[in-house]
C-alpha cells in the first residue's frame, strides 16, 4: 500500500514540475525543477517501462549464462560486479556530446532541449542501449556491425560498418572544432590544454616503467598534475612572453589538433591514449558528480525564456526550424547510435548476470540524460545575451564588438560590451564574443556555478578548470577515434591487400592512420575558415550521422523482435525507430533543398558562387570561397549518402520481416544455447 | 565504522583495473589445475599482464561521443 502511494507522489511531483516548467513564462525558473522533473520522469520510467521491457519483452533469464561467465578468460571477458561494470559502461558512453549538444540546442529556449532530452531517452535512447545490451549479451559479446551481418545478411553488416566509420570522421572533426575554438586567442586555455599531453605520457611512463599496473597511484598523480595544469595556465597567461607562445590563431591550432591526432594515432596506446584516458575518466565522473551537487546546493534560476523566436529557423548558432533540428542537434543525452557500439562488444563481456540489463542499459543512458539536463541548466543560467553573444559566430552578428551587442539587443536579449568585457576579465579571457562551439559558454555557465556554490573567488580558475575538463576528453575521444577508424581502415583495405590487415605492419599504420586524419582534419580545416563558424554544418552534419547510427541499432533489434516472434512488442524499438528516420529524413531533406542559405548546402554554395562571380565578397573571403563551395557540396552529398544508408538498412529490416512473417527463409536467430548459471553471487556481488 | 571505507576502496580499485592483475591470478588459481597445466602455460608476470591488457582494450571502440 506504502509502495502505491509514494509511486503517486512521485508521479504528482513529477507531472507537477513537468507542468511547471512547460506552463511557465516570464520570471526566471528555479533550476530544481529541472533536476526534480528529470528525477521523477527517470524514476518511473526505470521502475515501470525498463521493468517491463526487461521481463516481457526481452524475458532475460537470470539461470542463463552470461558470455563473461561461460568465456571467462580472466583478462577480456571477466564476471565483474555490476556496480562496476555500470561505472565502466557510463564512463564510455559519457563524453562531450550530451554538453555540447544541449548548449547549442539552448538557442531556441530551455523547453525543447529539455522535453527531448527527457522523453527522448526514456523511450529512446535508453530503450535502444538496453535492447543492444541485451542482444549481444545472449550472442558471446558480438559487435553491431557482426549481428547486423548475422541477422538481417551482409548488406545490414556492411551499412553499420561504413556507418560508423563515416560518424567517426564527422565526430572527431566537429570535437576538434570545439576544442580549437576553445583555445583561440587564449593563452590560459591553451597552455593547459598542451600541459595535458605530457602530463599523460608521465602517467603513462610510471603505469609502463616505473609502477607497472599501479592505476591507482598513478591517477592520483595524473589528476594532481592536471589541477596543477589549470593553475600554470594562469600563471603563463600573466606572462608577457609565455603568453606570446600560446596565443594563436584558430588555424593554427588546428594545424595543431591535426598533428597532435597523427603522432596520438601512431604512438603506442601506452604511452598517451590509456593514460589520458584515466585522467580523463576520473575527472570526468568527479566533475559531473561536483555539477550535480553544485546545482542541488545552489538552485541557480534559469534566465533563458521558455521558447525563443529562434523556433522559426533564423537562429545565429544554427540554422533550422524547431522540428527538426533540435532532435538533430541534442543526440547524445537523448538517443545516441554510438552507445549501441558500446553495448555491443564492449560492456558484455562483463556482465555477471542478465537481471542487471536493466540496470547498466537503461540505467546508464539515464545518468547519461541527466547530464545532458545538468547542461541545458549550465547554458540556460547564463543571461540569455551573453548566451547568444558567446555562441554566435562573427559571420552573423558582426566582428566588431558594438556591432555584435546592437544586433543581439535588438533580438530581444539585451547585453552591453560591458558586461561582455568585465565578464571576460573575470574569467582571466580577452574576450568571449564569438566562442563558437558550446564548450566556452557551458565553461562559464558551470564556472558561474561552481563559483558561487564553492567560492567566488577564484572564477577565471573554475573556467579554465572547466575547459581542461571538457578538452581532455575531447582529446581521448579524437585519439580513440583516430585509432578505431585507423583500424577498420587497415581491415577493409586488409581484403584487397591483406599485408594491410596487419594491425602493426608500420607502412600500413602510418598510412591508413594518416588517411584517417586527413579525413577528419579536412573537415576540421573547412570549420575553421568558415566565416560562420563550422559548427552550423558540421553539428547537424554530426547529429544526422549519429541518428543514423542510433536507426542501424534499432533495425537490428527490431529485425530480431519479428523474428523471435514477438511482432506484439515491436513498437518498443520500433517506434523509436520511425521517430528516428523521420527527423533525420526531414533534416536531410531541408539541408539539402532548403532555399535558405543557412540551411540549405546547394542553395548556400549557389548564393556564394553568385557573390564571388559578382565580385560582392571582400577581398579577404575570395580565396577561400572556392574551397567553401566545394565543402557545401561534399556535405551535402554526404548528407544524401547518410539518408540513402539509412533508407537501405530500413528496407533490408523490412524485406528480412516480411520473410519470415511469410514464411520464407531468412538468416537464423544467432543466439548462442542457454547453459545454466553457476556463478555463486555472493564471490562477484561483494 | 571501516566497513564502508573498505568497500569504498575495494569499488574504487575494481572500477579503475588496479587490482586487475590480482583477479587475474585468482582467476586461474580458482581453475583448481596444478601450476604448469594451464592451457595458458605460466602465469603472465605483472608488467606483461597489463601489456595485453592495454592492446586488448584498445582494439574497438571503445569511447563514445
Amino acid at each position: 500500500m506504502l509502495h502505491y502511494l509514494i509511486w503517486i507522489f512521485i508521479g504528482g511531483l513529477g507531472a507537477t514540475a513537468l507542468g511547471g516548467i512547460a506552463l511557465h513564462r516570464g520570471e526566471a525558473i528555479n533550476a530544481i525543477w529541472f533536476i526534480t522533473a528529470a528525477f521523477c520522469v527517470y524514476a518511473i520510467a526505470y521502475r515501470f517501462y525498463a521493468a517491463w521491457v526487461a521481463a516481457t519483452v526481452l524475458a532475460v533469464d537470470e539461470t542463463r549464462a552470461t558470455p563473461a561467465e561461460r568465456l571467462d578468460n580472466g583478462r577480456d571477458f571477466v564476471p565483474t560486479n555490476k556496480w562496476i561494470v555500470f561505472g565502466h559502461h557510463f564512463a564510455a558512453i559519457a563524453g562531450p556530446g550530451p554538453l555540447v549538444g544541449p548548449t547549442l540546442a539552448a538557442q531556441f529556449g530551455y523547453l525543447p532541449g529539455t522535453l527531448w532530452i527527457l522523453i527522448g531517452a526514456v523511450l529512446g535512447g535508453c530503450v535502444q542501449d538496453m535492447v543492444t545490451l541485451f542482444l549481444s549479451t545472449r550472442r558471446d559479446a558480438r559487435s553491431l556491425g557482426q549481428m547486423a551481418r548475422d541477422e538481417l545478411g551482409p548488406f545490414g553488416g556492411t551499412a553499420a560498418l561504413i556507418g560508423t566509420f563515416a560518424i567517426m570522421i564527422i565526430l572527431i572533426a566537429v570535437l576538434g572544432l570545439v576544442v580549437v575554438n576553445a583555445m583561440k586567442h587564449s593563452p590560459w586555455g591553451t597552455s593547459t590544454v598542451a600541459l595535458t599531453i605530457p602530463i599523460a605520457m608521465i602517467v603513462g611512463f610510471y603505469m609502463r616503467n616505473f609502477r607497472p599496473g599501479q592505476v591507482l597511484e598513478a591517477s592520483v598523480l595524473g589528476v594532481f598534475l592536471l589541477l596543477l595544469s589549470v593553475v600554470a595556465g594562469g600563471f603563463i597567461d600573466r606572462d608577457e612572453t609565455l603568453r606570446g607562445w600560446f596565443d594563436h590563431e584558430g588555424l593554427t591550432l588546428a594545424f595543431g589538433v591535426i598533428a597532435y591526432g597523427f603522432a596520438a594515432a601512431i604512438l603506442p596506446v601506452w604511452l598517451l591514449l590509456a593514460p589520458r584516458d584515466y585522467l580523463s575518466t576520473f575527472i570526468k565522473l568527479g566533475t559531473i558528480f561536483l555539477l550535480a551537487v553544485a546545482i542541488i546546493i545552489l538552485r541557480p534560476d534559469v534566465n533563458m525564456p521558455a521558447l525563443t523566436p529562434f523556433i522559426d529557423g533564423a537562429g545565429p548558432i544554427f540554422g533550422g526550424k524547431l522540428f527538426p533540428f533540435v532532435f538533430i542537434t541534442i543526440a547524445c543525452g537523448a538517443i545516441s547510435g554510438f552507445h549501441s557500439l558500446i553495448a555491443s562488444g564492449t560492456t558484455p563481456k562483463l556482465l555477471t548476470n542478465e537481471h542487471d540489463i536493466r540496470m547498466i542499459g537503461y540505467g546508464g543512458m539515464l545518468l547519461e540524460s541527466f547530464v545532458a539536463i545538468m547542461a541545458i541548466v549550465a547554458a540556460t543560467v547564463l543571461d540569455p545575451g551573453v548566451y547568444f553573444a558567446i555562441n554566435s559566430p562573427a559571420g552573423i552578428v558582426g566582428a566588431d564588438a558594438a556591432a555584435a551587442v546592437a544586433k543581439i539587443s535588438s533580438w530581444g536579449f539585451p547585453v552591453s560590451v560591458e558586461t561582455m568585457q568585465s565578464l571576460a576579465a573575470q574569467m582571466g579571457e580577452a574576450t568571449l564574443f564569438a566562442r563558437t562551439g558550446g564548450a566556452p559558454s557551458l565553461a562559464v555557465g558551470m564556472a558561474s556555478i561552481f563559483g558561487s556554490a564553492f567560492g567566488d573567488g577564484m572564477l577565471a580558475l573554475w573556467y579554465h578548470f572547466a575547459i581542461m575538463f571538457e578538452a581532455i576528453f575531447i582529446l581521448t575521444t579524437l585519439d580513440a577515434g583516430t585509432r578505431v577508424g585507423r583500424f577498420m581502415l587497415q581491415d577493409m583495405l586488409g581484403n584487397v591487400w591483406p599485408r594491410f590487415g596487419q594491425t602493426s605492419w608500420t607502412p600500413s599504420v602510418i598510412l591508413t592512420s594518416a588517411v584517417v586524419v586527413a579525413g577528419w582534419g579536412y573537415f576540421l580545416y573547412i570549420g575553421v575558415i568558415d566565416p560562420n563558424g563550422g559548427v552550423n554544418i558540421l553539428w547537424p552534419l554530426f547529429g544526422i550521422a549519429n541518428q543514423m547510427l542510433a536507426a542501424i541499432a534499432l533495425c537490428v533489434a527490431s529485425g530480431i523482435l519479428i523474428k523471435c516472434g514477438k511482432l506484439k512488442y515491436i513498437w518498443v524499438t520500433g517506434l523509436p525507430l520511425v521517430w528516428l528516420v523521420t527527423i533525420t529524413s526531414s533534416a536531410a531533406w531541408e539541408k539539402i533543398v532548403s532555399a535558405d542559405t543557412r540551411i540549405g548546402f546547394f542553395a548556400a554554395a549557389e548564393d556564394l558562387s553568385g557573390k564571388l562571380n559578382a565580385g560582392l565578397l571582400p577581398a579577404d573571403r575570395v580565396g577561400i570561397a572556392p574551397q567553401l563551395i566545394f565543402n557545401l557540396h561534399l556535405d551535402a552529398w554526404l548528407t544524401l549518402f547518410f539518408v540513402g544508408i539509412l533508407w537501405l538498412i530500413v528496407l533490408d529490416m523490412l524485406r528480412v520481416s516480411y520473410r519470415h512473417l511469410a514464411g520464407k527463409t531468412v538468416p537464423p536467430l544467432s543466439e548462442a544455447p542457454h547453459v545454466p548459471r553457476r556463478l555463486v553471487e555472493s564471490w562477484v556481488r561483494d | 565504522m571501516l566497513k564502508p571505507i573498505k568497500i569504498f576502496w575495494r569499488g574504487l580499485r575494481r572500477l579503475s583495473g588496479d587490482d586487475a592483475y590480482e583477479r587475474y591470478l585468482e582467476h586461474r588459481a580458482r581453475r583448481h589445475r596444478p601450476e604448469g597445466t594451464h592451457p595458458g602455460g605460466e602465469p603472465l608476470s605483472k608488467a606483461e599482464f597489463f601489456r595485453r591488457r592495454l592492446e586488448d582494450k584498445w582494439d574497438g571502440v571503445k569511447r563514445c561521443c
